[in-house]
């Protein structure tokens, strides 16, 4: 190893690595940074540690530019959604995945086509559904929406889950005299958890993200989730640099926290999935 | 019984997922004045965004950007993030802390990036330019977002700077699983480093390389967030990072008209299409390169 790298090559190496680890990182520090200090500050010197760190844009941008609500409203939206779509595909998925019945295979192709279709293609008809519903700039309306994206990958993946059990185990216990709600609550639900788990952490990301379906189905400021949020922000804080930092900063924080208290989860999850 | 395990899940995604779907393809075959059908178009819709002022201009103008954000990212995302796992395969202390550091940017929120860098690279007050006028680089400090030759460049560069880790995540599990044998027997053939990695751990890649090349082309024809955010809906200065993603928004919601439905319609019809249709044949082409591998 050591003969065929000569030492200025493995220098080179070290360099170019360590040197685009300051590059993936230093935006993401200059952001905090940034928040810490006031607008002229900022200005005069682009370039800077905060002479005397301060929250006091937090203090505004979290209760004058609402983002208290944003987050509120983000978080009811996309636990509500995940929630839901995790629930109502786990029931689905159990029978597709256990029983034998007429259209079975039908059933579950129809669920799975949803995972090559690009949901953005029938964004003007939903536009047009929930105006007919009534869940134009409604938070049940996005919730719903974004509940039902996530359905056909769940499917897909607690599917394969509920296949993977043995079959002795209902067999057991409906010879037992179980009925089918409890062999699926107290047999099957427990086992696949590993699976429900990483599920919602995959579905959860994207839809904190999503941007396009609240610049378009959501109007009112206080029903604005943190993106939609944000990009109203931006329009009206346009020289407030020190406040715009702060938003993306805590635009930022929660999916952070998250990840740093999921990844446990996730690397479990996933492993059950294959060691099965 | 059936039924109760069923029916709530097919009832969101036929109502939330399958209807708008299919009814988008619906829409786009009917002539529209506001909300209200007045007949039947045939594909005149589809014809309109071809040769009706400013479609028949942005919608090329849209796509060739959108071409250029592919080409662009498999160019130096892709390159970099292949780079970046061939040098971190075998390397020492810090692996794990690099490889977390490459892929953080990813966690962000694409429309957060696109505001951060517009900021960063501010010609007045952004610490870029600053940056490049403290080393010395005064020349080099220029309105990046302004000018619309460098507009679209940078959009790219800023979206590789945010999904970087995702390639080299891939390639380090590519090349992981490549047996180490392979390389030793190429070493004992007296092979160079370039004639192995040419020879043995490229053609070896061929799997990694399609999906990465499939879900970049994915990804870059879909994007909206990050541009939004960088140049607004109008893909500004003067249209010059206009993309499908902003075209169809536009179309659909800004200033389309009284047309707007089914024209918007049309436009998301033929990207699914393209998208999909070129997804397909991509796949099936690296699938066929892998067969001849074995």
């Amino acid at each position: 190893m050591t003969a065929r790298h000569r030492a200025p090559g493995r220098v080179a190496v070290h360099l170019l690595l360590w040197g685009y680890a300051v590059v993936a990182l230093l935006p993401l520090v200059v952001m905090v940074l940034n928040s810490l200090r006031p607008t002229s500050e900022i200005f005069t010197t682009p370039l800077g540690l905060p002479a005397s760190p301060t929250l006091h844009s937090y203090a505004r941008v979290w209760t004058e530019a609402s983002f208290s609500t944003y987050l509120l409203n983000s978080l009811v939206v996309t636990c509500g959604a995940v929630l839901l779509g995790t629930a109502v595909s786990a029931l689905a998925a159990y029978p597709l995945a256990r029983y034998d019945f007429v259209g079975n295979r039908v059933l579950g192709a129809y669920f799975l086509a949803g995972l090559m279709l690009p949901i953005r293609l029938g964004l003007v008809p939903i536009f047009y559904l929930m105006d007919s519903m009534g869940l134009i700039d409604s938070l049940l309306g996005l919730t719903l929406l974004y509940a039902a994206s996530g359905v056909p990958f769940c499917m897909f993946v607690l599917s394969a889950f509920y296949r993977s059990l043995p079959g002795e185990l209902d067999e057991a216990a409906r010879l037992d005299g179980a009925g089918e709600f409890r062999i699926f609550g107290q047999i099957m639900l427990p086992l696949v958890r590993p699976a429900l788990a990483s599920v919602m952490l995959f579905q959860f990301v994207p839809l904190w993200h999503e941007f396009l379906y609240p610049l378009v189905l959501l109007r009112s400021d206080e029903k604005f989730t943190i993106p939609r949020g944000l990009s109203q922000f931006f329009g009206e804080y346009t020289t407030d640099w020190s406040a715009l930092f702060a938003g993306l900063v805590l635009a930022t924080a929660p999916l952070f926290v998250l990840f740093v208290l999921a990844t446990k989860q996730i690397i479990a999850g996933l492993t059950a999935g294959m060691s099965k | 019984m059936l039924a109760v395990f069923l029916l709530p899940a097919l009832l969101l995604y036929s109502v939330f997922i399958v209807y708008p779907l299919v009814t988008a393809l619906d829409y786009s075959f009917f002539e529209w004045r506001g909300i209200r059908q007045t007949g039947f178009a045939g594909l005149g819709n589809y014809r309109d965004l071809f040769g009706v002022y400013p479609y028949d201009r942005q919608l090329w103008r849209a796509f060739g950007h959108n071409a250029l954000f592919f080409a662009g990212t498999m160019l130096i995302q892709n390159t970099v993030g292949l780079l970046f796992a061939l040098l971190l395969y075998r390397y020492g202390r810090g692996k794990r802390f690099l490889q977390a550091a490459f892929t953080t940017p990813y966690l962000v929120d694409p429309l957060v990036v696109g505001y951060l860098w517009s900021l960063l690279l501010n010609p007045t007050f952004g610490p870029v330019n600053s940056l490049l006028e403290a080393a010395g680089l005064d020349s080099w400090a220029l309105p990046w977002l302004g000018d619309t030759r460098t507009a679209l460049p940078i959009v790219i560069v800023v979206n590789a700077w945010q999904w970087v880790g995702f390639p080299m995540l891939l390639f380090s599990a590519a090349l992981a699983g490549i047996p180490a044998e392979y390389h030793e027997a190429a070493r004992v053939d007296g092979a160079s480093a370039w004639q192995a990695f040419r020879r043995v751990t490229l053609p070896l890649l061929t799997p990694a390389i399609g999906v990465v090349s499939v879900l970049t082309f994915i990804g870059n024809f879909n994007a909206f967030g990050l541009v939004y955010a960088m140049a607004g809906s109008t893909g500004s200065p003067a249209g010059s990072t206009d993309v499908l993603g902003l075209l169809f928004y536009r179309v659909a919601f800004v200033e389309g008209g009284t047309e707007a439905i089914g024209r918007s319609s049309a436009l998301a019809v033929l990207m699914f299409v393209f998208i999909f249709g070129v997804s397909l044949l991509a796949s099936s082409y690296f699938r066929r390169r892998e067969r001849r591998l074995l």
